[in-house]
């Protein structure tokens, strides 16, 4: 097995989780497509871990786990007080910065 | 079929790591076509099942590369947490559960055309870098076991794993405080 191989699944997932990102119009969806690129870094991380001996590759890729947790819960609880305001989750309904 | 696989065993030498390398084949298709599917499917609750499909062949990679306990977290954080929360999201944002045609934005053939443009650009510098070259092949590693990762957290790695509990302290308190009804 090569490091390429791992480096290139990646790559496809984070651009998949791109193009969600920029075309999805739903905010639960365009959180889903963060989790996406998210878990293309953590490949990433870990397959670098493995190919240099080195267990910080794991670590950091359980630190990114904790830390998307912690972004999916705040994120999904801004997404529920824009349904809540506005009626609405699409997320080019959000656009003023005040009320 | 068979016949097609021995000789691109033979072809490639015996360095060539052939069951990894077909359990790498069968994970990485199902993961990318399932992510496809989530990207482009009109129904948000099939979306979110995509999504499943997707982190558990990301944890089947993390097996394959011997991270054990990074599968194992997978599984419980994403697949047990995470996706729950996405579902309640789903759930709490739209009654009606059946397909939605207006989920899409009209100017999907720029987002199409800016990832494929990020995926020519990373996958050619990676090709680059790496390539088939020797020394980037991933023979004979050790598995990295969970002592090993435990150890590894408690002691070069304390102070990012003490920030990281204090986030998700704050995150928790910080969701609690957004979406409270006053």
């Amino acid at each position: 097995m090569y490091l390429t191989q791992y480096l290139l699944l990646a790559a496809a997932l984070f651009c998949i989780g791109v193009y969600g990102v920029l075309t999805r119009r739903n905010g639960v969806m365009v959180l889903m497509s963060i989790e996406l690129i998210l878990n293309a870094v953590n490949i990433n991380m870990v397959a670098f871990g493995t190919y240099n001996a080195d267990i910080g590759g794991q670590v950091f890729a359980l630190f990114i786990i904790a830390v998307a947790a912690a972004e999916v819960g705040v994120g999904l609880a801004i997404v529920l007080l824009i349904y809540r305001n506005r009626r609405s989750i699409d997320v080019s309904d959000a656009s003023l910065m005040r009320g | 079929m068979l016949a097609s696989v021995s000789l691109f065993a033979q072809a490639t030498g015996n360095s060539w790591d052939l069951p990894a390398n077909i359990a790498f084949g069968i994970i990485s298709v199902i993961a990318i076509g399932a992510a496809l599917r989530m990207v482009t499917t009109n129904n948000v609750v099939h979306s979110a099942l995509y999504l499943l499909i997707v982190l558990a062949s990301v944890a089947a990679v993390y097996i394959l590369l011997g991270a054990e306990f990074a599968a194992a977290t997978q599984v419980l954080v994403y697949i047990g947490a995470i996706l729950v929360l996405l579902l309640f999201g789903v759930m709490l944002t739209r009654a009606r559960l059946g397909g939605d045609e207006d989920l899409n934005y009209e100017q999907r053939w720029i987002g199409l055309g800016v990832s494929l443009l990020l995926f020519v650009v990373m996958g050619y510098s990676i090709w680059e870098q790496y390539g088939s070259k020797d020394e980037a092949k991933l023979i004979g590693y050790e598995p990295q076991r969970t002592a090993e990762v435990a150890d590894a957290i408690f002691s070069t790695y304390i102070v990012p794993f003490e920030a990281v509990s204090v986030l998700l302290l704050a995150a928790l308190i910080g969701a609690v405080v957004v979406a409270r009804r006053d």
